[in-house]
């Protein structure tokens, strides 16, 4: 220790605090561990100017970088609150009132409608950053919500998976949002209208072997972790080392299991030109939000 | 030789004693069908003491139990000219999964079930009852089938879950059983799905998305292992036993939150202590619940099974 680190260094930090610069200027990238800077980092979507590779954005810029600027977010219905009254360390209602405050989201999914690009849709975003974006009733709800609203405007329904799985706090109300997730991906294609899956990082468990694979069109961003089983959990089972870049994205890609991976920066045009494709030959020229 | 549990060890006791008296020749100044007759009725007031009051994790260790009856003994034991149906089309049989067309009390059906096995060599063959996407493949064959010839279909639930493995994941384990679901929620006729043992998660609610789910009272039916969410929120296995408590895995504690239709009692001790009474049992629960459903048309059924489980779970 000498003068420069006890009393210049400090001092700057002082002095650099009263100028109220925030010291998130520069983010490091997780892949390539390289600085980037956060502006360019906002304007690439959260994609690393340097290797591409992919962060995970929050659900509410999910929607932002998907629909076009005046999209509306719907409220989503209310469900009963902790109904196991379920405790490990800690309380799941304590969980939830932390998650709440942290994200300022309800639970792990938002809903919007909008246009992509001129054309009507309802998006939904999963938030991993909710308590790993783990799927109980309220994302149940959510998922339905945003099927049923899609019926009803006569608009594709796109959803942005991102989550660890089923919520086990919710023990087997949560294993029930699978068939009704799977229900509410039948009505929109009951409806005829598309219903797409876009599978980002990371995407597993009940979320996966539900609604996320019965997308008419399955959309992956590079990199993505998905699969059903947990990589340690396989590992343990089957005692063998897991192949080079198993369950990403592109592995899924190359088995059969995902239509395209995606960089985030072509998404909104990618979506945009698979509804127009879909959307049938008789109304194509005519709908303009 | 029967085999306890942790917990049974006071009837396991008195039951090795009953065998003695049982086996032994002309005592001296002994009444031995008296000594064997208190005896037994110990061991009943015991079974019926322990019993009464099993905690989840007790209930889990009962659902496993390896003596317990499995899918193929209720297929046995239920139904008549059963004839076992193979394949995918796509890859292999999965011999976690059974079924197959068959009478149950003389009308035809579609029976589907998981199958652990029952001694080590046909553990092994069935996986464990951890089946493939090959499995769920075939559930979904075998459900459309069903749903073509309007038979019935009755499910005998028993998995700790899906099979966690590479070649799983590389061939679409999460697509199969989603799409299992999805035919189950689709089938035009009715389902009755039992769980008979362990419901294990997304393996097991592949073949559960019915008309009518009954769990036999102590099958377990949860969205995750005890100890696998022991693992992951306690940070040890060995907290499994909590964990199963908090979980409301219990037949009971899934009739409570409306996410099953009935609970079928068991034998004194458990379906293992009397498999035969448990599976006459299970046949007639199941006869009572088909018997309406046969009147409804497929388009009625579908509507009611989906407003059913978009019911669940709310107030």
């Amino acid at each position: 220790m000498n003068w420069l680190t006890e009393y210049v260094r400090p001092k700057i930090r002082t002095l650099l605090g009263r100028r109220e610069v925030p010291d998130n200027l520069w983010q490091q990238c997780d892949a390539c561990e390289q600085m980037i800077f956060h502006r360019d980092l906002e304007r690439n979507l959260r994609v690393c100017t340097h290797c591409g590779h992919h962060m995970r954005p929050s659900a509410a810029e999910r929607l932002e970088w998907t629909l076009d600027a005046g999209f509306s977010r719907i409220e989503l219905p209310k469900v009963p609150a902790d109904p196991l009254r379920f405790r490990d360390s800690k309380r799941y209602t304590d969980r939830l009132r932390e998650a709440r405050e942290k994200t300022q989201h309800e639970d792990a999914i938002l809903v919007a409608h909008g246009a992509i690009e001129g054309q009507k849709a309802v998006v939904g975003a999963m938030a991993f950053d909710f308590m790993g974006g783990s799927m109980g009733a309220a994302v149940g709800e959510g998922i339905i919500a945003a099927a049923q609203l899609a019926v009803l405007q006569e608009a594709p329904l796109i959803l942005y998976t991102a989550s660890g799985g089923a919520r086990m706090q919710e023990g087997a109300i949560s294993l029930m949002q699978m068939p009704r997730s799977i229900i509410a991906s039948q009505m929109v294609k009951e409806a005829r209208l598309p219903f797409i899956t876009v599978l980002t990082d990371p995407t597993t468990g009940g979320v996966t072997a539900s609604f996320a694979m019965l997308g008419d069109v399955q959309i992956a961003e590079p990199g993505a972790m998905i699969g059903f089983a947990g990589a340690r959990v396989i590992e343990q089972t089957v005692r063998e080392t897991l192949p080079e870049g198993f369950q990403r994205a592109e592995y899924l890609l190359a088995h059969g299991i995902l239509d395209m991976v995606v960089s985030r920066l072509e998404m909104k045009a990618t979506l945009a030109r698979l509804l127009g494709l879909l959307r049938g030959p008789v109304q194509a020229d005519i709908i303009k939000l | 030789m029967r085999q306890f549990l942790d917990f049974e060890k006071p009837i396991a006791e008195l039951e090795s004693k009953l065998d003695e008296l049982r086996n032994m020749s002309e005592p001296e100044g002994l009444n031995i069908a008296e000594e064997v007759g208190r005896l037994s009725d110990k061991v009943e007031r015991q079974l019926r003491a322990i019993y009464a009051r099993l905690t989840p994790w007790q209930k889990a260790q009962v659902a496993r139990h390896p003596e317990r009856p499995k899918a193929g003994d209720y297929v046995a034991g239920l139904i008549t000219d059963f004839t076992p149906l193979a394949g995918d089309r796509a890859f292999a049989d999965d011999a976690a999964v059974i079924g197959g067309l068959g009478r149950f009390r003389g009308r035809p059906v579609m029976v589907l079930g998981t199958e652990k096995g029952a001694d080590t060599e046909s553990r092994v063959a069935h996986n464990f009852g951890m089946a493939r996407p090959e499995g769920y493949r075939k559930a979904r064959r075998l459900l459309e089938l069903a749903g073509r010839f309007q038979l019935p279909v009755l499910s005998f639930v028993d998995t700790a879950g899906a099979f966690p493995g590479i070649e799983a994941e590389a061939r679409g384990q999460a697509e199969a059983i989603a799409r299992a679901i999805e035919a189950c929620l689709d089938a035009p006729v009715p389902l009755i799905a039992t769980i008979i043992g362990e419901g294990g998660s997304g393996g097991a609610i592949a073949l559960a998305a019915g008309d009518r789910v009954l769990m036999l009272e102590h099958a377990i039916y949860s969205v995750i292992s005890p100890e696998g969410c022991a693992s992951i929120l306690w940070r040890e296995a060995a907290q499994a036993a909590q964990a199963a408590e908090a979980l409301k895995l219990t037949a009971e504690d899934l009739r409570r939150l409306r996410l099953i239709d009935q609970v079928i009692a068991e034998p004194l001790g458990g379906a293992n202590r009397a498999p035969a009474e448990a599976i006459a049992t299970v046949g007639e629960a199941i006869a009572a619940q088909l018997e309406p459903l046969l009147a409804l048309d497929g388009a009625t059924l579908k509507a009611r099974r989906r407003e059913k489980f978009l019911a669940m779970g709310r107030e």
